[in-house]
């Protein structure tokens, strides 16, 4: 297959980006996304060209490392699917792809394809945690949880951490990603007792990181690679007013 | 000259062991730890649930990883399960047969105290990791749930779904993230450990490199521990993730700790076949497939008909024809070394004919298709996104892929590396699992490494140093290490050859898969030291990698990792042709049974290899520790 690409290139968060094109004309369908940036990293280093930087780690979908917006849509154009799990037959023989990073304030671009989603990190440190030391747990059994609780709280707990929710919201909202641990530890027996500190500590710092106010588009939903669902956000203005009300 | 090496098991009877060790173990006091920093390097499992719970007690933390965020680590992958001896399906399951199934299934090659204290502190992770809040399956009664898993006769597997290892990883990573919070822990994500620093003899600290900025940084500490996973990729083509690595094992190697059977790597059966030249990495589907696919391939050479237009009794299910008794569920080496025979001898399928069908119509047709999808949906849909085929219809093409490494760095009964305060923990150690990992029992090793056994032995250690000042990072060690980092990288930057690092990391990876891979020979190991010694030659002199070191640079990452690996290839060979005997996952032709099944010889081969850098890739030292077994009489595996 022959591809167009355009792809964003920034050398850092100082200077302004623009997109390159680049000819890519032995592209394979069988190819995964990045092997087929690997092919162009490939081919400029070989011209003595600085390659392409991005993310990606693990290559099958659950590291949350990789990430970029492909013709404007986070992860490319197949729904609940990482960009690196996305194939190159989901393109066609002369199409032209856009290649661009996550946008948003809170995810400054470090170079090229690269951004610092290090802001997921600091929401997870004001509270998305049960504070238990190492040693001090009880018989596991002698906390019951029922198989529909545990597969509910699984569900919310599955987020990888991507930040496409982000990145596809017209608000930069990161209500997606905070609400999945606010409600997992919210459903579990273990979790409850202090949960409203945490949802207050985690709402307050998403807030103060810069991300935007969710606005219910439900936008984020259908490109987050594990289907998370928006229930979860719902849930979280339910434990925040709660919590409030408590005050 | 070979050292003496001493794996201080403490006094007395087996089970007794640990708690001997931690009654007798010195302490530091809680005023004093504060005072006394540690460095871990990685975020695994391992090193995200030591460096949480030393915090908890009161030590300064520093913590780094390479990826942009502590949750990245490649224990996030891990998809079956964790094992755990808790007996709650009361199928007979006790810590001596736990011990019992991880000494057998590691074809007797580990030491019986470590491997028996991994079974003993396994039910407490579990405890633990409850309380973090990590969803496991559970009964309707809201009791927890377990599965089986390769090569044992009990249910012991906890899991969440198919996302265990990331479950776990959440939450130590999130135990992690609290510490830092309260002060504890210093976070460095993107850097990368580029030399271990020596002061006196002992592990005084690391360098490091800002893998966005290129600036060279230096860090101080009482004690360092290695928690860096393991080093798979070294074969190019793994289930491992793009940046796992062996330099921080390698460097700390090259400064002194011994690097025991290197060669031992397991190769999983049920990997993603490599479907292209450009391919990258290769995808594992879990294990528990083979529970109810059945493993085949044609009978014929060279078959070109479809999976599903060659009748049965043109089809050969070859592991239930050799292993009646396990059949389809045969350990991992066995499988993996029978599906490479299958396609050695021409019976490959797939487009490059590399690979063996794993098949649901049987299982499908019994319990219908949605109990399958119930059992393994997840999988079949990870399947089609990858490959387009839906394996409802045809069968899966599955091929075997390097996956773990059982060897790494020497350590003692306290995890303790041959260089004073350097400690190694998780994939990243040798430890407890011989020749052949069992399933599920990795993750244990990294959460009981890290959360169990460290934050006992390291006090051990520290207990002497508690007078010891700060340590000067412009001491001339530091300044030396920085220099040599340095020029490595320039070095890199300035040869301007013609091949890039990928393309030397993949002829790398064709050699090891061919000659060091899952079948090996004198002949084959002995041509492949020679073909590696040319590459390093080459590598030395015709290595491209464009831009600079003070800036983001991925290719020149990629540059000191391949680098290590031109030099640790080598000893993987050595160690392999070292060892004429096959056990567990190494398997050499010419020491096998008449029935092609491995051969183990304790006589002249009970003994971890561990060998030691003597300032050269082509010349290490073997020292030997002997296994000597006291409770367990090793037996010859058998599956049949
Ligand atoms: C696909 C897959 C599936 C698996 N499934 C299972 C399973 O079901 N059950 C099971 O028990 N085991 C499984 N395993 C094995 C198990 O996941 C690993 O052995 C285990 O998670 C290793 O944990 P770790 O903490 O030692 O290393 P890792 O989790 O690999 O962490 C390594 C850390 O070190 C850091 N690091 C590495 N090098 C450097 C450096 N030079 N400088 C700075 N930081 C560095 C990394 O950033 C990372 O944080 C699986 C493995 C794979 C690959
Ligand atoms: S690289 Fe890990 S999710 Fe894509």
């Amino acid at each position: 297959m022959k591809i167009d690409l355009k792809v964003w290139r920034q050398k850092n968060q100082n200077t302004k980006g623009h997109l390159e094109s680049y000819i890519l004309d032995e592209v394979d369908a069988e190819m995964s996304f990045l092997e087929m940036l690997d092919m162009l990293n490939l081919k400029l280093a070989k011209r003595g060209e600085r390659p392409v930087e991005f993310d990606h780690d693990c290559r099958e979908g659950i590291c949350g490392q990789c990430g970029v917006m492909i013709n404007g849509i986070a992860h490319g154009p197949l729904k609940n699917t990482t960009t690196c799990q996305l194939h190159m037959r989901s393109f066609k023989d002369g199409d032209t792809i856009y290649v661009e990073p996550f946008k948003a304030k809170a995810f400054p671009v470090i170079r090229d394809l690269k951004v610092d989603r290090s802001a997921f990190d600091d929401i997870i440190a004001a509270g998305g945690y049960i504070s238990v030391n190492t040693g001090q747990a009880p018989e596991a059994n002698s906390i019951l949880i029922s198989h529909d609780e545990a597969e509910s709280a699984f569900d919310s707990a599955a987020c990888i951490g991507c930040g496409a929710c982000v990145a596809t919201c017209k608000n930069a909202s990161a209500a997606l990603f905070t609400s999945s641990k606010i409600s997992q530890l919210a459903k579990l027996p273990q979790g409850k007792k202090e949960s409203s500190k945490r949802t207050v500590n985690m709402v307050n710092r998403m807030e103060d990181l810069g991300f935007g106010h969710c606005t219910n588009t439900e936008a984020c939903q259908v490109e987050c690679p594990q289907d998370i669902s928006v229930l979860n956000i719902a849930q979280m203005n339910y434990e925040y007013n709660k919590a409030k009300l408590k005050k | 000259m070979a050292k003496e090496i001493h794996a201080n098991i403490p006094e007395g009877d087996l089970k007794d062991k640990w708690s001997n060790y931690k009654a007798h173990a010195k302490l530091v006091s809680p005023n004093n730890r504060k005072k006394l920093n540690i460095i871990v390097v990685g975020t695994g499992l391992a090193g995200a649930s030591t460096a949480a719970s030393l915090a908890e007690m009161g030590y300064k933390i520093k913590s780094f990883c390479f990826q942009d965020s502590p949750r990245r680590a490649h224990s996030v992958a891990a998809q079956g399960g964790v094992n755990a001896m808790k007996n709650y399906q009361n199928d007979g399951d006790s810590v001596y047969r736990m011990f019992y199934d991880t000494l057998k299934g590691g074809d007797f090659r580990s030491r019986e105290a470590n491997t028996y204290r991994l079974a003993e502190c396994s039910a407490s992770l579990i405890d633990q990791a409850v309380a973090q809040g990590v969803p496991f399956g559970r009964e309707y009664s809201g009791y927890l749930r377990n599965r089986s898993f390769g090569g044992v006769q009990v249910s012991r597997t906890f899991y969440s779904r198919g996302q265990t290892g990331q479950q776990l990883l959440l939450g130590s990573y999130q135990a992690l993230m609290r510490q830092k919070e309260q002060g504890n822990v210093q976070l460095f994500t993107r850097h990368e450990m580029l030399d271990l620093v020596l002061i006196d003899g002992k592990a005084k600290g690391i360098i490091a490199r800002n893998l966005d900025t290129g600036e060279i940084e230096r860090h101080g500490a009482h004690a360092v521990i290695l928690a860096t996973g393991g080093f798979g990729k070294i074969y190019y083509l793994s289930t491992l993730a793009m940046g796992c690595n062996a330099s921080a094992i390698w460097r700390a190697h090259k400064k002194g700790a011994l690097m025991a059977n290197p060669s031992w790597t397991q190769v999983h059966p049920t990997s993603l076949p490599q479907s292209g030249p450009y391919q990258s990495k290769l995808t594992l589907m879990s294990e528990s497939l083979r529970n109810d696919g059945r493993i085949w391939v044609p009978q014929s050479n060279n078959e070109q008909r479809s999976a599903v237009e060659i009748p049965e009794e043109e089809r050969d299910y070859y592991l239930e024809r050799k292993y009646p008794s396990f059949g389809n569920l045969a350990p991992r080496d066995i499988a993996s070394r029978a599906a490479k025979e299958q396609i050695d001898a021409g019976k490959g399928v797939g487009a490059l004919k590399n690979a063996v069908y794993l098949d649901f119509s049987h299982a499908i047709k019994e319990y219908g298709q949605e109990l399958i999808a119930e059992r393994y949906g997840n999988l079949f849909n990870m399947y089609q996104k990858i490959t387009g085929i839906d394996a409802y219809k045809e069968p899966m093409k599955i091929s075997p892929s390097a996956h773990f490494s059982m060897g790494g760095l020497w350590v003692d009964y306290d995890l303790m590396t041959t260089i004073p305060g350097l400690f190694a923990i998780g994939e990243a150690n040798f430890s407890d699992h011989g020749a052949n990992r069992l399933g599920a029992n990795s993750l244990l090793q990294a959460c009981v490494d890290g959360y169990y056994i460290t934050p006992y032995t390291i006090q051990n250690y520290l207990a002497d140093h508690i007078q010891v000042e700060k340590t000067d990072t412009n001491h001339p060690a530091f300044a030396e290490a920085e220099k040599q980092v340095q020029e490595q990288l320039n070095r890199f930057i300035n040869q301007k050859g013609t091949k890039t690092a990928e393309e030397f990391h993949r002829e790398l990876g064709e050699i090891l898969y061919d000659k060091c891979g899952l079948s090996r020979s004198e002949e084959g190991l002995k041509s492949a030291i020679s073909q590696i010694q040319n590459l390093r030659e080459e590598y030395k002199k015709n290595l491209l990698v464009p831009g600079d070191a003070e800036d983001i640079n991925s290719e020149l990452e990629k540059a000191g990792r391949v680098n290590d690996y031109m030099e640790l290839s080598e000893l993987m060979c050595i160690d392999a042709l070292n060892r004429n005997e096959s056990c567990g996952a190494h398997f050499r032709e010419e020491y096998q049974t008449e029935d092609g099944e491995a051969k183990r010889n304790d006589k002249e081969f009970a003994y971890s290899a561990a060998w030691e850098w003597n300032g050269e890739a082509s010349s290490p030292v073997l020292n030997k520790e002997p296994l000597e077994f006291e409770y367990v009489q090793p037996t010859q595996r058998s599956y049949k």
